[in-house]
């Protein structure tokens, strides 16, 4: 449209002069914002990687191996970060994961039409909390509430397990998964839904002709068509946890080795930065806490480029859009 | 169309009691999750309000905090401090934000304009305390903390978002108005800026206010950037300035009682902020929408 424009000789000479300067002004402008975006992302790998460099050239790979995090001996591994960050990221998503799935069924297919809009908005409101104050509420109400009645009733229940073996406790890898359940579940739910919407009526209709039940027509239609979505939007929501710092760094007790029981305090890889980061003593300790941030980052990005190419994958498959529509999304 | 593959006979599957039973025991878990979100929400803000309401005053909000350990103070420098390095990164972000969404909607190739989406979504994806290290490396080592460098990185945190939405108005915009606009010969920018934003000016607002509600609560860039500050109320943003999330954060890790309390005082503050903040911006949102025909 512009090219032609332009590219027509009369039509150039008309044009006043602040079209002439504001069209590349705009372009020129814009196009530098893009630029910055897309710099600062460059940047921030680049400035982690700069801090980081001192304690990869120390320990190099077998950081991640080391199970120690000692600042006095100055030796500092990755190990129970990593095991922190992954038990509790995954706990999160096992339960965040299928209470998204139910609440969205609830949303699209059993709510009265008037109550859907109203609960859809509360359980968006989740997800707006700060998690500094989910944090505050995991320190002073949910604690309590792991230590003297959820966990001894796990420990009596499944107590022959090691996860649930040892003194309960206010402040573990418990408390921090169901604090990310609780952040995760809402940002799930919101893209589940949304997915749950675009199911066509027709092939809804047709289960439903075919007589089967409300929970025959979400299994053999809404479930397989918005796969993609709700996999892709687990991962997103997997990404939030893995990145999350501060309502762990609250909860989770700041521990600096490996324990199998869930009721033990741990750590993961955001909290440990998030609560040494500052005012870090000794020369390798910072560096290694940056070389934690290097490999969040790294699980970050995997994570979100995955994420994003099922959600993609899905929209271009499932949906009756063409290619060029479904790209402009 | 796809048909639900591999299961020939819905009708051929068992007695039909046990089926309607099935399907009962899903729609009561469906609906009790559902109350379950819902319950959490109300318990969450409950507790603020039922712990934060009493220990709220005027005394607290016009007062700044004690020096450490005093719980006589209040906020006032925490709610001044959060003021400036939100406002100050809203000041960076939204204009940088719309300008990348104009980019990619307007001037951009189909091809790198999805790169560019891209891209702000895997920065939307960046954990923000790796967010506080990028920005700690780059204004804040062999330097000083500042109030200057926390909105840095919240201005980061803020782009993506405020771009990513700005992008998805934009593209609402029905493309007869900017056609109309090219066919009486109005220039590019000119269109952009007259027609474009303008009607796509609610969905934008909705997009910079949702960003502002995120980062007024956000926390890990400021404990590395802005979390040892003088006292009483500062506003130069070149030294470290208080925040209500730090404040929040360093009362709830303090045994002390009276500081749970300060802390749950803050965070009702915070609260109310925030979601009074998204309450508004979806109006809008749903205001624009309607308005665009979408």
């Amino acid at each position: 449209m512009e090219a032609g424009a332009l590219g027509n000789p009369v039509l150039r000479a008309r044009r006043s002069l602040t079209d002439r300067i504001g069209d590349p002004l705009l372009r020129g402008l814009s196009g530098l914002a893009a630029a910055l975006a897309v710099a600062a992302m460059v940047g921030i790998v680049y400035e982690v990687i700069q801090i980081a460099s001192p304690a990869i050239s120390a320990f190099g790979i077998g950081f991640v191996t080391t199970n120690d995090w000692n600042p006095v001996t100055e030796n500092f591994g990755a190990a129970p970060f990593l095991y922190g960050t992954a038990v509790t990221s995954a706990i999160a998503l096992l339960l965040a994961a299928p209470l998204s799935i139910a609440i969205s069924i609830y949303l699209t297919e059993l709510a009265p039409a008037r109550l859907r809009r109203p609960v859809a908005t509360l359980v968006d409101m989740l997800a707006a909390i700060p998690t500094v104050i989910l944090g505050l509420w995991g320190i002073l109400v949910l604690g309590p509430v792991m230590h003297d009645t959820i966990e001894p009733a796990l420990q009596s229940a499944f107590g022959f397990l090691p996860i649930f073996s040892g003194d309960p406790s206010a402040f573990g890898y418990l408390t921090a998964a169901l604090i990310l359940t609780i952040m995760i579940t809402p940002i799930i739910t919101s893209v589940t839904r949304e997915v749950f919407e675009t199911v066509p009526s027709d092939l809804k209709e047709g289960a439903y002709a075919l007589g089967a039940t409300r929970w025959e027509m979400v299994r053999e239609v809404v479930l397989p068509y918005s796969r993609a979505g709700i996999v892709g939007a687990s991962i997103l929501g997997l990404g939030r946890a893995i990145g999350e710092a501060i309502a762990v760094a609250q909860v989770i007790g700041g521990a600096t080795a490996i324990n199998v029981s869930l009721f033990h305090t741990g750590g993961t890889m955001a909290a440990q930065i998030a609560s040494q980061f500052q005012g870090a003593p000794g020369a390798l300790q910072k560096p290694s806490l940056a070389y934690l941030g290097l490999i969040l980052l790294v699980f970050a990005v995997v994570v979100n480029v995955i994420a994003r190419l099922i959600v993609q994958r899905g929209k271009l498959k499932d949906s009756d859009t063409t290619l060029t529509e479904a790209e402009a999304l | 169309m796809k048909a639900p593959s591999g299961h020939a006979l819905l009708l051929d599957r068992g007695n039909l009691k046990r089926r309607k039973r099935v399907n009962r025991v899903i729609e009561v878990t469906s609906t009790i999750a559902a109350l379950l979100a819902v319950a959490v929400l109300l318990i969450v803000v409950g507790s603020v309000l039922l712990k934060g309401l009493g220990a709220l005053s005027l005394h607290f909000l016009t007062t700044p905090t004690g020096l450490f350990g005093d719980t006589s103070g209040g906020i006032s420098n925490a709610i001044v401090g959060s003021a400036i390095m939100v406002g100050l990164a809203a000041v960076m972000a939204i204009p940088v934000g719309l300008l990348v969404a104009i980019y990619t909607t307007e001037f951009a190739s189909p091809r790198f304009g999805h790169a560019v989406r891209f891209v702000l979504d895997i920065l939307n994806g960046v954990p923000t305390i790796i967010t506080g290290i990028f920005v700690f490396g780059l204004m804040v080592e062999g330097n000083k903390q500042s109030g200057f460098a926390a909105s840095v990185a919240l201005a980061i945190i803020m782009l993506p978002i405020v771009a990513r939405t700005a992008q998805e108005v934009l593209t609402l915009v029905p493309a007869n108005l900017k056609e109309a606009a090219h066919a009486l010969g109005i220039a590019h920018w000119r269109s952009t800026v007259r027609i474009t934003i303008p009607t796509a000016a609610g969905g934008l607002l909705t997009g910079a206010l949702l960003a502002v509600a995120r980062v007024a609560g956000e926390t890990a860039p400021l404990i590395l950037l802005s979390s040892i500050y003088g006292q009483g109320v500062l506003t130069e943003p070149g030294e470290a300035l208080a925040s209500i999330p730090i404040f929040i954060f360093q009362s709830s890790e303090s045994p002390s009682p009276d500081a749970h309390t300060q802390a749950w005082a803050a965070a009702l503050v915070l609260i109310a902020f925030v979601l009074v903040l998204n309450v508004v911006a979806r109006a809008f949102y749903a205001r624009s929408r309607k308005r665009m025909g979408a």
